[in-house]
């Protein structure tokens, strides 16, 4: 006797979710980032206002000067949903936590002269606050941004930022041996020291911005001259135990770039007004978060330190210009 | 004589996004679906390029990776940093 096996193919009824099939016109397998971030986002049927902004609807795409017709062009270049995104940071964590783990051991950080201790301590620990505040910012982004693929990647970016602060925590623990006082002495440089209240001051004036994407503007202004002034120039005159331990910043600041570029390209090619909001915005913070850093790249670096902030500020604007965003 | 190159990759995100760059990358390539698989063939050459594939993974894909969504494949292979190619000599 045979037996003949005969495999017989059941094909499913559809591929994906219908509100994913309308959106793209075929009903093909979508990807899991397909799945999560495209019309997503409630749109009918609120059925009550924010108390505390009865002037809008729980989720109102006024709630920025910023007008797209479509909110789902902004797609992640990196298709952070749940999995890929903890996939990701968890080896960049990893990657941190073997550097530090091979400057502790050999205690490269303690080895430090008192003096160039003094001074890595003095300009990276206070920037947990800063670190902190953009979690907020980003945050609030998360919170009020319309269409989910600029939320969920603000949720992710303030979930980073959170984390960033916690790496420098650990910095300075691993600096203080296990001590808490750096800590407490970088909070209060960043609330005394006048080389921090510039920066200080701006931070809490982009705290209070309403319109979320004039936060996000803001933010990544700001980051696009802190990073590289801190995280390069700085670096860069310090000993390479630091550089081993704040590769996770470096690494970090290109992968964030990816997406925030995107947006404002994205945004910036919608239209004309667009445009003009985004240039009015770059215009009132830009300068600010460079003249900010100055005084601080002064003491850093002495006194042709200002030259950081300035060469920083010269390479943001050239790169939006690249988005379409010109800066007066 | 021309004869088929082909590759059998599994049927998941993966092989769906590894599929749709060869598809987008070789012109002639058929794509025939079968349970939990996808096979596509195309005469005498395939080319997968890592670019390709990384920008719908939206992130860093190397060719080596393709041996997780790997079922079967028939042809001579090339393979470096930037692409794998199957062809017959």
């Amino acid at each position: 006797m045979t037996i003949d096996i005969k495999s017989e193919e059941i094909t499913p009824r559809r591929q994906t979710f219908s509100h994913i099939a309308r959106r793209f016109g075929t009903d093909k397998p979508a990807s899991r980032y397909e799945e999560a971030t495209f019309d997503v986002q409630p749109k009918v049927n609120f059925h009550y206002r924010p108390t505390y902004a009865p002037e809008f609807e729980l989720f109102d795409s006024a709630r920025t000067k910023i007008a797209m017709k479509d909110w789902y062009v902004f797609k992640d270049p990196r298709q952070f949903y749940y999995a890929t995104y903890n996939i990701n940071r968890a080896a960049m964590q990893q990657r941190f936590d073997s550097a530090l783990e091979f400057v502790e051991k050999r205690a490269l950080l303690n080895a430090l002269k008192p003096r160039q201790r003094q001074k890595i301590a003095f300009y990276l620990i206070p920037l947990r606050h800063f670190e902190w505040a953009a979690n907020m910012n980003s945050q609030l982004v998360a919170d009020w941004a319309y269409g989910t693929q600029i939320a969920s990647a603000a949720a992710f970016a303030g979930a980073d930022r959170l984390g960033i602060a916690q790496l420098i925590s650990r910095i300075a623990l691993a600096m203080g041996e296990g001590g808490d006082e750096l800590l407490v002495r970088g909070k209060t440089q960043w609330m005394t020291r006048p080389e921090w209240q510039p920066l200080r001051r701006l931070v809490e004036d982009v705290l209070i911005v309403r319109d979320w994407f004039e936060t996000f503007i803001a933010q990544y202004v700001m980051d696009g001259i802190v990073y590289p002034v801190v995280y390069e120039s700085f670096d860069r005159q310090a000993p390479s135990a630091l550089s081993l331990v704040t590769g996770f910043m470096r690494d970090w600041f290109a992968d964030h770039s990816r997406w925030t570029e995107l947006v404002i390209k994205v945004a910036a090619a919608e239209n004309a007004d667009n445009r003009e909001v985004f240039s009015k915005w770059c215009a009132q913070w830009l300068p600010r978060a460079a003249e900010a850093m100055r005084r601080l790249a002064k003491t850093v670096l002495g006194e042709s330190g200002d030259a950081a902030p300035t060469e920083a500020e010269a390479a943001l604007r050239a790169r939006l210009k690249t988005l379409g965003v010109s800066v007066l | 004589m021309s004869r088929d190159v082909s590759i059998t990759l599994q049927n998941t995100q993966e092989g769906a996004a590894i599929t749709e760059a060869i598809l987008a990358d070789n012109e002639g390539a058929v794509r025939r679906d079968f349970p939990a698989m996808i096979k596509i063939d195309r005469a005498s050459r395939l080319v997968i390029k890592a670019s390709s594939v990384s920008d719908r993974l939206g992130r860093q894909w190397d060719p080596q990776e393709v041996h997780l969504s790997l079922i079967s494949l028939s042809g001579s292979i090339d393979e470096d940093d930037d692409s794998l190619t199957l062809f017959w000599r």
